[in-house]
């Protein structure tokens, strides 16, 4: 009975094998959702400090069946996405007029550059002083952080689009919209797409500082006024909720990634 | 409306169909910082004609050609593109390079359809299946091995059914099997469109076993117009073939020692 099937013997090899490569990367994560567990049962960790990981989601249901955790994330959510817009469409547009224009780059770079190198929070003074604690507050500072990394990589990228590619457009007869459509726009794709998910963790960096700082709904302002009331468990839900929401947002520009740039082998096998 | 040669007319070897256009350079002077590539350089190519140019490398043949497409432009002379009494109007130009240079975002038959209309489809799938790569028109260029880009970028350049096709040290990086390969299909759209063709290699033997004519720069200047008289399809094996190598390789060389 020594003879195997190739085909079969892979099979029963490979599949405990990509179970374990799915499961590894959890790992570490529930090992120390464990020891907190037992620290905060064992009562070596206070409850006032961290409370116990089972306390974080009893108030998790809570949360989300009064409703309330809900509206929260929308708000935040709302203020993330138009901030992200604003600003990663303004950096988009002015990056690609930098980019392909000599004169557009002469008369904008400098004053970006000199603004970028000003950390948006830094302004929230100036900032709550200008718009009050609403809405707008949140929209320009996401707006400002998100705009930059959109922008230079934009800009990086048409200039760093291959010139034997442009050149063959142009004997092929290539010029204005179709020379920017079929070679310019997909040639800074990549470089452009990596400016995205650099924003899109920006994006919430930025919104929970001015969440925490000033406001009365959302997130930020659930955990503040959590504080208030020293109830650490709604205060730990807040911050894991960032990191979810953080995680998605990185999952969807990556999906972004693998579908825009399957064509390039990069792209393809990276999981 | 392409025109293309009826087989009728290619059975009659030297009565081509005039697809191609003649180009006549003119006192051309090039020179990049100071450095002279080509100076007051002349060549006549008939319609129809295969040129080969060879030349060490740096010796200004790939810069002739770049500026036939005016990728380079010329300090003083011209270059002048003769009409196409059939169509009478510009003639089209294309390339090819070394590298394939196929945008890698767009599948095979995009890539082959570039700067066409939709309508013609079905010509740019004739033409990919005459360079054997019908069915790889959905593929991306990232899974083509080099020699099959290079046949695509020829299918590319085909489809514009050109008058003048240019082509760069297009199997520079090619395996030698291939090369062979590719020589023959070349040989065989010339012979069936007529086109006037320019080819700049540093492989000898590549330019006798295709050219008409083979063409050898140096210092800037022709130091060596050489017809080629040998009949088609030619082997390399052949005496005569090998005579002529030896001529053309003995006088690249020559020059070389004499510095």
């Amino acid at each position: 009975m020594d003879t195997h099937k190739p085909g079969s013997a892979l099979k029963t090899k490979l599949h405990p094998r990509t179970l374990m490569r799915q499961a590894l990367p959890w790992v570490l994560p529930i090992l120390l959702l464990i020891a907190w567990q037992w620290a905060s049962s064992a009562g070596i960790l206070p409850s006032r400090f961290l409370p116990a990981p089972r306390a974080v989601l009893r108030s998790f249901v809570e949360l989300s069946a009064s409703g309330e955790l809900w509206s929260h994330v929308r708000v935040s959510a709302l203020r993330a996405l138009s901030g992200f817009v604003v600003g990663g469409g303004l950096g988009l547009l002015l990056g690609l007029l930098t980019g392909s224009l000599p004169w557009a780059e002469t008369l904008l770079d400098t004053t970006i550059q000199m603004v970028r190198n000003i950390p948006p929070l830094a302004l929230i003074p100036l900032v709550i002083l200008w718009f009050g604690i609403d809405e707008s507050a949140k929209l320009f500072l996401v707006s400002l952080g998100v705009f930059f990394p959109v922008y230079i990589n934009t800009f990086h990228g048409i200039r760093s689009v291959d010139r034997g590619l442009l050149e063959m457009g142009r004997i092929y007869g290539l010029t204005g919209w179709p020379l920017y459509r079929e070679i310019i726009l997909p040639g800074a794709l990549p470089s452009i797409l990596v400016g995205v998910r650099f924003s899109l963790g920006l994006m919430w960096v930025i919104l929970i500082v001015a969440e925490t700082i000033s406001a009365r709904s959302g997130i930020g302002y659930m955990t503040m006024n959590a504080r208030e009331f020293m109830q650490t468990d709604v205060m730990v839900v807040g911050i894991l909720l960032y990191a979810i929401l953080g995680k998605l947002a990185d999952l969807l520009a990556k999906a972004l990634e693998r579908y825009w740039l399957r064509w390039n082998p990069a792209y393809q096998t990276a999981r | 409306m392409p025109i293309t040669c009826s087989s009728a007319e290619i059975a009659a070897e030297d009565k081509r169909c005039s697809r191609g256009v003649s180009v006549a350079i003119k006192s051309v002077s090039i020179a990049f910082g100071g450095r002279t590539v080509l100076e007051n350089f002349d060549i006549e190519i008939s319609a129809g004609e295969f040129v080969a140019v060879v030349g060490r490398s740096g010796c200004g043949k790939s810069t002739l050609l770049r500026s036939v497409v005016s990728l380079e432009t010329p300090q003083s002379g011209t270059i002048a593109l003769g009409e196409v009494a059939a169509i009478g109007g510009k003639p089209d130009v294309r390339v090819m390079f070394q590298d394939s240079r196929l945008l890698p975002w767009r599948r095979i038959l995009p890539n082959v359809m570039l700067g066409l209309e939709p309508a013609l489809i079905p010509q740019a799938r004739k033409v990919l299946a005459q360079v054997g790569l019908a069915e790889r028109a959905d593929d991306w260029p990232a899974t083509l091995s080099g020699g099959q880009r290079q046949r695509v970028a020829l299918a590319r350049a085909l489809v514009h059914d050109p008058n003048l096709l240019l082509l760069d040290e297009p199997l520079g990086s090619l395996d030698a099997l291939t090369r062979i390969e590719m020589q023959q299909l070349i040989e065989d759209v010339w012979r069936s469109r007529g086109f006037t063709a320019m080819l700049v290699t540093h492989d000898v033997a590549e330019a006798i076993s295709l050219a008409d004519r083979v063409i050898l720069i140096e210092g800037g200047r022709v130091a060596l117009d050489e017809v080629v008289n040998l009949p088609r399809p030619r082997t390399r094996g052949s005496a005569r073939f090998a005579a002529l190598e030896e001529r053309i390789l003995g006088r690249v060389l020559q020059r070389r020692s004499a510095f």
